[in-house]
C-alpha cells in the first residue's frame, strides 16, 4: 500500500469519531484535498481509506461526499456528480480503466486518524 | 407499378405498412383528412389529454420513403376505369395500374328535423372531438343517440367532460348487437350507478329549441329530453360512393363487394377495412381491416416481386368483443346470442356484485360458440382462445364461469394449453409461436414484445394473454426473470418495500443481514433510504441513516457541476409575502448566491458551500421558512394559479387548495420525484395536466388527473375522478401517492410506473377510488403517519450539534474549497469555466475567489 512507502509523511487529520460509519470527510493536507472514508461493515470493520478529492470526470472536488459500497470484490465509492465509481483501492475508475486517482496511506492511532501523504 | 390507394385510415396504412419498402412499386397515396393515419380505437383518449401526434400511427420517417407520395387534404372525387385514372376534388388526376379503396365509413345520422342543429355531433373524426370539446365547456346536458359499443364510449367522454349525461336508444337494450338481453340488464344498472341515465326504446322524431337548455328532443312516445348538446353514434355506413359513381358492386344496405383475395368487380381495385362488403357482410372492427390489408400486400407483392409468397385470402374474420366501458367489463365471443342449431347455454347471474356471464356450447357440450360476460371479464382471453381453437371443454363447463368458494373464477387452462397457431392477437394477427419467437430471441419484457411483434398494440385487450405467454416462455425456457434492485439485494424495489414495512426493518445493516449481500452500494443505499422515510418517517440525517443518502439528500441542498450546492425554501403553491422576498433577498446578497426564479414557481439560490449552507438555513428558518426538499426524490412542488379569489374566471379557491396540498405532502419520500398543480378553471393556467397530481377546479369541485409529468417524456395526465369535494380529492390523493410510493420501481415516475401497471388507468381508478382492493384505510393510514411525523429537516439540522458538525468542507480547516471560482455575469455570480480558472489571474475578475 502506498502508506508504506518510505518518503510519506503522516499528517493527524481528526478524531475516528468525527468520520461517521460508511460515510466520508475531506483533509485539506498542504494544499492538497484529500477523501478519508470509514467503513463499519462486519467484513471491513474500523477500516478507512484515503483517495483524492478530486473527481477527474466532473471537474469538482466531491469526492468525499459520495456513497461507498462494493461492486462484485472492489470496494468504491461513486462521484456525487455523475456517478463514476472509483476503486478505495486502487484509485481506478471502474468505467474508465485508464482514468485513476491517487490513493493514500491511513492508520488509527489512539483513536485519531492519521493520513500517509 | 403505379399504385394508388384512396384513404390514410387505419386499414389504408397498415396496408402501406404490409408493403414494405418493396421495389418497383410506387403509391400515391390520398388522404382526405388533414393529417396521415391516426388511432381511431384510441380516439377518445384524445378527450384524457392524448394529442394527434399521441395518437398517430405513423411510425416516423415512413412518409421519407421516396417511392410513397402522401397528399394530406386530399380527397379522390371520381374514377375512370377505362382510362385507369383517379381524379381529386382538386381536380388533378393520377393514373393508376392498380387501385386501392379503403375509404372507411361514415356515422350515420338519422334523418331527424334538427339534427344539423349547432351543437349536434358525431364521433369518428379528431375535429369532430375538438369542436366537442369546445361545445362541452360551454354545456351541462349531454345527450348521445345510439347505446351501442362506441355510443356508450361517447357517453363516458361526455361524463368525464362533466356533463349531466344520458344515453338514448332505439333497441330495448344497450349494445344489442353484441349482448343478450340479460346481459343488457346487468349492463344497463351498471351504466346507470354510474351516473348516465339510459333511455330505452327512445325514437328521437325531433329536435327544437329548449328552455333550459341549448335543444329538446321529442321522442315518439310523447316523453321530451332537454339537452345542450347532442352526439350520434347510431351505426356506421360505409363509404361506397366512388364504387357506386362507377359501377363497382355494391351491397342492398351498401358496402363495396369483394371476394376472398379482396377484389371488386374490377380486378385493378380492391377494397379494404369498412368499406369492403365480404360474404354480405361488414366489418366495424380493425382486427378484419388489418387482416383484409394484409391480404391485399401479399396480392400487390405476389405481382411486382418474383420473391414473395402466394397470395393469402380472406375468410372472415372472428368479431369477438371486450371492452371496458367506464371501468365496466363487457366482452361478447362467437355466437353470443346462440343462435347455432342446437346449442346449449349455461348462464350465471350475480345480482348484487351486478355480474352476468353467459356460455353458448355445442349441443354434446364439447365445444365453446359463444360467450357473454358483463361485469367481469377476466375469463375472456381463455374462453376466447377455446373458442377459436377448439378446445374440448371440461366435463362441466359451467364451471369455466361459476366463482369457487373462494369467490374466485379458475379458468383450469393456462396458456400452456394453447396450441403454438393459436391467435393471441387477433388486431395484430399474432400468433402464439410468434411470441414465443420473440421471446427465445431475447425480449424479456411486454415493451419489447410489442414493439418487436406489434402485439397488444391495437386495442389492447390481448395484452394481459400476451403477459402471460410472457411469463409461461420465460418459465419454460428456465430463465429468471430479473428485476433485482441491484447485486446486493435480489428483490424489485415493490418487494423490499414490503419486506421493511412488513418486518418493521429501520435500518440498513438490518436490512442487509436479513435479506441482502455485500456492503451495499449507491443504488441500494439511497433505495432503502427512501423507503425507510416512506414507512417510518425518521429524521434522514441520523447516524445511520446519513450514510444511506446520496449527496443532495446528505447536505440538504442540490450539489451543482462544480461542487457549490443551491438552496430552495419551500415557497408553498408560489405564494409568498414581500416580508419573505426580502429576506431572500437578504440573504442572497450577505451570502452572495446567485438568484433565479424556478420552473415551479419558487425561488434558488445558488453557489453555497457546504459549511455555509447551515448559517444561509438559520437565517432562513428564522424568518420562517422551511426545506423545500428540491435535494429530495420527494414532494416538491404545488404549482397553483391565482384562482377564484383574484381572477375573474377561477371557480374555486386554487392557491388555498395548493397550500393544502402542498402543506399535507411536503416532505414526503417517493421512488421518485412528484410534482402537483391545481388550476381554478378549466382554463388550466397552472398546467395542471403536466403533473404528476394534477387538480382542476370545476363548478361543483375539483377534478383530479393523475401521472403526468413534463421533462424528457412529457406525459399530460389522465382524468381519474371527477367533481370532487375536498376530502374526497385529498382521500383519492392519499390513496394515489401511497400506492405508487408502495409499487413503483426505483427513479419510476407516476406515468412510467402507470404505464407498466397492468390494466393501466381503469386498474388505478378501481384500487383508487373504488378500493377495489380494500387497502383504501390502510393507504390512507399509511399517509397520516407521515403527515403527522412532518418535520421540516432544516429547521432539525441546524439545532443538531452533532449533524451540524458534517456541514464542513475540510474537517481540519477552516479554508474553502479553491476548486470552486466564480466570476460575474449579468450581475451576478456563475462558475468560472476551466479556461477561466486557468487565466483568472489575467483579465477576468473573480468575484469570489477561495480565501
Ligand atoms: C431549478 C430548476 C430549473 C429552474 O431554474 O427553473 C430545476 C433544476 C434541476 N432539475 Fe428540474 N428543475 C426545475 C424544474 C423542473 C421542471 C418544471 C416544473 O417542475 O414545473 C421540470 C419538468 C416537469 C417535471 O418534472 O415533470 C423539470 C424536470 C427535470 C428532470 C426530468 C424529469 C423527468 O421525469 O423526465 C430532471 C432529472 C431527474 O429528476 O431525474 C430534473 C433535475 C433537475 C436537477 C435537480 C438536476 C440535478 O440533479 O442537478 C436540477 C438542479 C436543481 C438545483 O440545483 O436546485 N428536472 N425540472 C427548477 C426547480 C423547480 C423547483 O422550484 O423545485
Ligand atoms: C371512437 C371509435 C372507437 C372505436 N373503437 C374500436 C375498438 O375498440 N375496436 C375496434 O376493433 N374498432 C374500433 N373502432 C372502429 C375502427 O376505428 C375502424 O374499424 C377502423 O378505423 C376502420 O379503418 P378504415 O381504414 O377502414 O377506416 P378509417 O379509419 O375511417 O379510414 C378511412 C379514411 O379514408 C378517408 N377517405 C374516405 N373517402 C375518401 C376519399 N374519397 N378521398 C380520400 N380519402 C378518403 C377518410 O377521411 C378516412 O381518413 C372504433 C371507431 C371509433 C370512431
Ligand atoms: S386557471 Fe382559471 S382561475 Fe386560474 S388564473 Fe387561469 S383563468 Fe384564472
Ligand atoms: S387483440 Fe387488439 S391489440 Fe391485440
Amino acid at each position: 500500500m502506498d502508506g508504506d512507502r518510505m518518503d510519506v509523511a503522516w499528517h493527524e487529520v481528526c478524531g475516528v469519531d468525527e468520520i461517521w460509519p460508511d460515510t466520508g470527510i475531506c483533509a485539506l493536507i498542504d494544499g492538497r484535498q484529500i477523501a478519508v472514508f470509514r467503513l463499519s461493515a462486519s467484513e471491513t470493520p474500523g477500516e478507512f481509506f484515503a483517495i483524492d478529492n478530486h473527481d477527474p470526470m466532473s471537474g469538482a472536488n466531491v469526492l468525499s461526499r459520495g456513497l461507498i459500497g462494493n461492486l462484485g470484490e472492489r470496494l468504491v465509492v461513486a462521484s456525487p456528480i455523475y456517478k463514476h465509481h472509483y476503486d478505495l483501492r486502487t484509485g481506478e475508475c471502474v468505467e474508465d480503466p485508464n482514468v485513476s486517482i491517487h490513493t493514500f496511506g491511513a492508520r488509527v492511532r489512539d483513536g485519531r486518524v492519521w493520513i500517509g501523504a | 407499378m403505379k399504385l394508388v390507394v384512396i384513404g390514410n385510415g387505419m386499414v389504408g396504412h397498415k396496408l402501406l405498412e404490409s408493403l414494405g419498402a418493396a421495389e418497383n412499386l410506387q403509391v400515391t397515396v390520398l388522404c382526405e383528412e388533414p393529417r396521415p393515419a391516426y388511432d381511431r380505437v384510441h380516439l377518445s383518449e384524445f378527450f384524457s389529454g392524448k394529442s394527434a401526434d399521441d395518437l398517430s400511427l405513423v411510425e416516423p420517417g415512413f412518409f421519407d420513403n421516396p417511392r410513397i407520395d402522401l397528399r394530406l387534404g386530399a380527397q379522390a372525387a371520381s374514377l375512370d376505369r377505362s382510362l385507369k385514372t383517379v381524379t381529386t376534388a382538386d381536380g388533378e388526376v393520377i393514373a393508376y395500374d392498380k387501385l386501392v379503396l379503403a375509404t372507411g365509413s361514415y356515422p350515420f345520422v338519422p334523418p331527424i328535423p334538427g339534427k344539423d342543429r349547432d351543437g349536434c355531433f358525431v364521433y369518428r373524426r379528431i375535429e369532430d372531438l375538438e369542436a366537442m370539446t369546445a361545445c362541452g365547456a360551454q354545456s351541462k346536458v349531454g345527450v348521445v343517440v345510439g347505446g351501442g359499443l362506441l355510443g356508450l364510449e361517447c357517453a363516458k367522454a361526455l361524463r368525464d367532460m362533466g356533463l349531466t349525461t344520458h344515453v338514448v336508444e332505439f333497441a330495448p337494450r344497450l349494445m344489442a348487437v353484441q349482448v343478450d338481453e340479460g346481459g343488457g340488464r346487468v349492463l344497463r344498472r351498471k351504466i346507470e350507478d354510474l351516473g348516465v341515465s339510459v333511455h330505452t326504446e327512445k325514437n328521437t322524431v325531433e329536435i327544437v329549441d329548449g328552455e333550459q337548455c341549448r335543444h329538446r328532443m321529442r321522442f315518439a312516445d310523447g316523453s321530451e329530453l332537454e339537452t345542450d348538446m347532442i352526439v350520434f353514434s347510431a351505426g356506421i355506413r360505409p363509404r361506397d360512393e366512388l364504387a357506386r359513381a362507377s359501377d363497382l358492386g355494391v351491397g342492398p344496405r351498401g358496402g363495396i363487394v369483394v371476394d376472398n383475395r379482396c377484389r371488386t368487380l374490377d380486378p385493378d381495385i380492391y377494397a379494404i377495412g369498412e368499406c369492403a362488403l365480404w360474404d354480405g357482410r361488414i366489418f366495424g372492427l380493425v382486427a378484419p381491416g388489418y387482416e383484409m390489408a394484409r391480404v391485399v400486400a401479399s396480392d400487390i407483392l405476389s405481382a411486382v416481386d418474383a420473391t414473395a409468397g402466394p397470395a393469402a385470402e380472406f375468410l372472415g374474420a372472428d368479431m369477438s368483443t371486450k371492452l371496458k366501458l367506464m371501468g365496466v367489463d363487457v366482452a361478447s365471443i362467437g355466437d353470443a346470442h346462440g343462435r347455432t342449431e342446437g346449442s346449449r347455454a349455461f348462464i350465471y347471474t350475480d345480482e348484487r356484485k351486478q355480474i352476468y356471464k353467459k356460455l353458448v356450447t355445442s349441443e354434446d357440450g364439447k365445444l365453446l360458440l359463444g360467450a357473454v360476460l358483463v361485469g367481469d371479464a377476466n375469463e375472456y382471453g381463455s374462453l376466447l382462445q377455446m373458442a377459436l381453437n377448439h378446445i374440448e371443454l371440461p366435463e362441466s363447463p359451467e364451471f369455466l364461469i361459476l366463482p369457487s368458494s373462494d369467490g374466485t373464477v379458475t379458468t383450469g387452462l393456462g396458456v400452456d394449453a394453447l396450441p403454438a397457431s393459436a391467435q393471441i392477437c387477433s388486431c395484430n394477427n399474432v400468433s402464439k409461436l410468434q411470441l414465443c419467437e420473440a421471446i427465445g430471441a431475447g425480449e424479456t419484457t411486454l415493451g419489447g414484445l410489442k414493439k418487436c411483434t406489434k402485439a397488444a398494440t391495437t386495442c389492447g385487450g390481448c395484452a394481459p394473454l400476451v403477459t402471460q405467454v410472457l411469463k409461461a416462455e420465460l418459465k419454460r425456457l428456465g430463465h429468471s426473470v430479473n428485476n433485482h434492485l441491484c447485486e446486493h439485494f435480489p428483490y424489485s424495489r415493490q418487494e423490499l418495500y414490503h419486506l421493511i414495512r412488513v418486518g418493521g426493518i429501520r435500518n440498513f445493516d438490518e436490512l442487509l443481514a436479513k435479506h441482502g449481500s455485500g456492503l451495499g452500494c449507491d443504488i441500494c443505499k439511497p433505495t432503502a433510504a427512501s423507503i425507510f422515510a416512506s414507512c417510518w418517517n425518521e429524521f434522514v440525517l441520523t447516524r445511520d441513516k446519513a450514510a444511506l443518502q446520496d449527496s443532495n439528500d446528505y447536505y440538504l441542498a442540490n450539489i451543482q457541476k462544480n461542487g457549490s450546492y443551491s438552496v430552495v425554501p419551500r415557497i408553498a403553491g408560489g405564494e409568498i409575502t414581500p416580508d419573505k422576498l426580502i429576506v431572500i433577498g437578504q440573504v442572497a446578497k450577505k451570502y452572495g448566491l446567485y438568484t433565479k426564479i424556478t420552473g415551479g414557481q419558487r425561488i434558488d439560490l445558488f453557489g453555497a458551500q457546504v459549511h455555509q449552507l447551515p448559517a444561509i438555513w438559520g437565517e432562513l428558518v428564522a424568518a420562517g421558512f422551511e426545506s423545500g426538499h428540491a435535494y429530495g426524490k420527494a414532494v416538491r412542488t404545488v404549482k397553483s394559479c391565482v384562482g377564484s379569489t383574484w381572477c375573474r374566471y377561477g371557480v374555486q379557491d386554487s392557491v388555498g387548495m395548493a397550500l393544502l396540498v402542498e402543506n399535507r405532502y411536503k416532505g414526503l419520500r417517493a421512488p421518485h420525484k412528484i410534482k402537483f398543480a391545481v388550476s381554478g378553471c378549466t382554463r388550466e393556467c397552472a398546467e395542471a395536466q403536466s403533473k404528476d397530481v394534477g387538480v382542476i377546479a370545476t363548478e361543483k369541485g375539483w377534478n383530479l388527473y393523475v401521472c403526468g409529468n413534463g421533462g424528457m417524456k412529457p406525459r399530460h395526465a389522465e382524468l381519474l375522478a371527477s367533481d370532487l369535494d375536498d376530502a374526497t380529492l385529498i382521500r383519492y390523493i392519499d390513496r394515489f401517492l401511497m400506492f405508487y410510493i408502495r409499487t413503483a420501481d426505483r427513479l419510476q415516475r407516476t406515468s412510467v410506473w402507470r404505464d407498466n401497471l397492468e390494466g393501466g388507468l381503469d386498474y388505478l381508478r378501481q384500487v383508487i377510488v373504488d378500493d377495489s382492493l380494500g387497502l383504501g384505510a390502510e393507504l390512507e393510514a399509511e399517509m397520516r403517519h407521515v403527515v403527522d411525523t412532518y418535520e421540516c429537516e432544516w429547521k432539525k439540522a441546524i439545532n443538531d450539534p452533532d449533524t451540524l458538525k458534517r456541514f464542513r468542507t475540510f474537517v481540519n480547516s477552516d479554508a474553502d474549497d479553491s476548486g470552486v471560482v466564480f466570476v460575474e455575469e449579468r450581475g451576478q455570480i456563475r462558475p468560472a469555466t476551466d479556461a477561466e480558472k486557468q487565466t483568472r489571474f489575467k483579465d477576468i475578475e473573480i468575484v469570489a475567489e477561495a480565501t
